[in-house]
């Protein structure tokens, strides 16, 4: 008895199910993406022979098919795929050589790294410009902020980064990132160089949502009872403003940030393209337009487990964030 | 007498666009070591009016005229600075809704620490000092209760601790705006007792603002009568209560239950609803609702007269005429 009481209370515990569910999740997303990859038009062979595909003969066609493992049935591709992921190594890269596991390994700090910076620059510069518009809805400063949002949202990234990329590289023959990539235990300096203006750019594209997520929440908490208390008491309006106004305002300031990160760690596709990153987005797009489906598949469940755990970690900083939330 | 403590002269709020008067030509003073009670139905201004004492008047209402004086400073034109150094230290208040005045976040003890921290240098003895005012509220396991969230309080406990923080610093005028309203009625008597027992060992001054006369009767020392923004008596409570002038105040202490009357009758109620305090033209506010208006009444607005054991504003005052 005692023992089946323990057993059901994990059962419904709030961590199990969490976990469960994002099982359940990353299975879905799974078959979804084995299944699209089979749908659109091409396979391995003309991903990897283009127009050439058509002086293949029949025989020729038939070998490669089953080179490429094609030839199996759909659900024993399925399970020999999955089965190569759960162990670790992720599938075979024939363009590489290498297995995909060895590719994500690395491509996968460069997303890692670009993501963080992005982040981090976008919730600084979006909060400080949140803030600032806050202070005095409608006002001249309100507008500019408004308008930072509403610039930072509409330009897209591959115009800023095409726009950077052509001004430093044409005018000022500055583009480190077409020299070798480093990472930033082997050469800091070039490191930063290298992620400074694609860290720019991402950053811009986070910090648009999350100003326009701080303003809403610091204008709705600021009307707040506990605030004209902390105001009541003699506390200094900066201070009220940090302590009381936006520590109440972080839970939608953290889920956008959670947002945020986790789109940018499924691979900036396009800024890592245009700065020439070796990262996870490039790592993928060449692989669908090669239709090397074990690589694609393996780097979107990467994605996906990156994006669930980010969804975890927001829930547990949501209750340091809130004592509400158990 | 001499100078009274706090002293509010015709004082006027209004909202900022689309000019509504909200409170009008009000005047009051609170002497030390005295208790004045602001009694008044909902949107008769009386809140607004305690507000703006600490200059914590809602965004888009202001005080359009008057100025309020405390201790010979007029707090209408201090700087924020000034003013800010006043709250919490000469200055208190005790807010209606004690479940959304607490910061939900922050820890009970440091709430109240807070308060000591914007007036003073910390030191080690800052902490003792939380612990004995939540004690002296009658909190109980003071410092698992200062390690706790608002959320893990009761309302009546809230209250108290909103009552701790405001008296932490010993003010020279507490502030409380209906602070049982949302409590029940049991509760509710605990913290007039605990408030009244504060006021007495401190020989604080208050201004005690409620809709119910049962209430402050015997925990303040004088009353005024608020109507649509404007007051219409004012005096000790004695004098309100045995020998109520306006008509309105009358209406409001025969609406009173009593626990004597055995004769099971309705509750007398005054007949329609409040005027809007910015539709009030130039004639008595009470005049729609009054029994004894006269043509008189609804041409012109009566004036204040009287002394500060007792002013009323009206053109007919019941009592001794009839």
């Amino acid at each position: 008895m005692q023992g089946i009481s323990t057993l059901r209370r994990l059962f419904f515990s709030s961590t199990f199910i969490r976990i469960a569910s994002a099982i359940t999740t990353l299975f879905g997303i799974s078959i979804f993406v084995f299944l699209v990859l089979r749908v659109i038009p091409g396979n391995t062979i003309t991903g990897a022979f283009g127009i050439e595909t058509g002086a293949l003969n029949p025989q020729q066609i038939a070998e490669l098919r089953h080179y490429y493992g094609i030839d199996q049935p759909m659900i024993m591709q399925y399970f020999s795929w999955i089965s190569s992921f759960l162990s670790g190594n992720f599938g075979y890269s024939y363009a590489t050589g290498r297995s995909v596991f060895a590719l994500t390994k690395v491509a996968l700090p460069v997303t890692i790294e670009l993501a963080f910076i992005g982040t981090i620059l976008g919730v600084i510069m979006g909060i400080a410009i949140g803030m600032f518009s806050a202070r005095k809805p409608g006002s001249f400063r309100d507008f500019g902020g408004q308008l930072f949002g509403l610039l930072a949202l509409a330009i897209p990234g591959f115009v800023l980064s095409t726009a950077i990329v052509t001004i430093m590289a044409n005018k000022f023959h500055y583009f480190p990132n077409s020299l070798e990539y480093m990472a930033p235990w082997k050469d800091p300096w070039m490191n930063f160089q290298q992620m400074m203006f694609p860290g720019l750019v991402l950053g811009i594209a986070v910090a648009a949502p999350v100003m326009r997520t701080t303003r809403s929440a610091l204008l709705e908490t600021i009307d707040k009872d506990f605030v004209r208390t902390a105001l009541g008491k003699g506390v200094p309006a900066r201070k009220v403003q940090f302590k009381h106004v936006l520590r109440n305002s972080l839970i939608p300031i953290v889920t956008m940030t959670g947002i945020q990160f986790g789109y940018l760690l499924g691979g900036a596709v396009i800024v890592e393209k245009i700065f020439a990153m070796p990262g996870m987005g490039r790592q993928v797009l060449e692989a669908i337009t090669r239709r090397e489906y074990a690589t694609v598949q393996s780097s979107v469940m990467v994605f996906a487990i990156m994006f669930v755990t980010i969804n975890i970690l927001t829930d547990l900083v949501y209750r340091r964030v809130d004592p509400r939330i158990k | 007498m001499s100078q009274p403590l706090l002293s509010v002269r015709d004082l006027s709020i209004s909202t900022v666009q689309d000019p509504r008067i909200l409170v009008n030509d009000v005047s009051f003073e609170i002497h030390a070591g005295e208790a004045v009670g602001v009694v008044g139905e909902s949107g008769s201004g009386k809140t607004l009016s305690a507000l703006s004492v600490l200059g914590l008047l809602p965004r888009g209402v202001e005080v359009s005229a008057g100025t309020i004086d405390f201790d010979g400073n007029n707090l209408l034109s201090m700087d924020q600075e000034s003013l800010r150094k006043l709250r919490g230290l000469d200055i208190s208040m005790v807010y209606q809704d004690p479940m959304t005045a607490l910061n939900p976040v922050m820890k009970i003890g440091k709430q109240l620490l807070e308060v000591i921290e914007s007036h003073e240098e910390l030191n080690e003895n800052s902490l003792d000092r939380v612990r004995q005012a939540l004690e002296e509220v009658g909190i109980p396991d003071v410092n698992r209760a200062m390690e706790s969230y608002p959320h893990e309080f009761s309302g009546g406990m809230r209250q108290r601790v909103m009552i701790a923080m405001a008296l932490i610093l010993s003010p020279k005028l507490l502030i409380a705006d209906e602070p049982t309203t949302a409590l029940d009625v049991t509760i509710q008597q605990q913290i007039l007792a605990l408030v009244a027992e504060e006021r007495q060992k401190r020989n604080m001054s208050m201004l005690w603002i409620t809709h119910d006369l049962g209430v402050v009767a015997n925990l303040v020392d004088r009353l005024v009568v608020m109507y649509a923004g404007r007051i219409v008596e004012s005096g000790s409570v004695k004098e309100i209560f045995t020998n109520p002038q306006h008509p309105y105040t009358s209406g409001l202490l025969s609406s009173l239950p009593t626990t004597t009357d055995k004769t099971r009758k309705r509750l007398t109620s005054i007949a329609g609803v409040p005027e809007k305090p910015w539709l009030v033209g130039n004639t008595c506010a009470f005049a729609p609702r009054c029994s004894f208006a006269t043509q008189e009444c609804r041409s012109q607005a009566p004036h204040l007269v009287g002394t500060l054991e007792k002013s009323v504003s009206c053109f007919h005052p019941v009592g001794r005429a009839r």
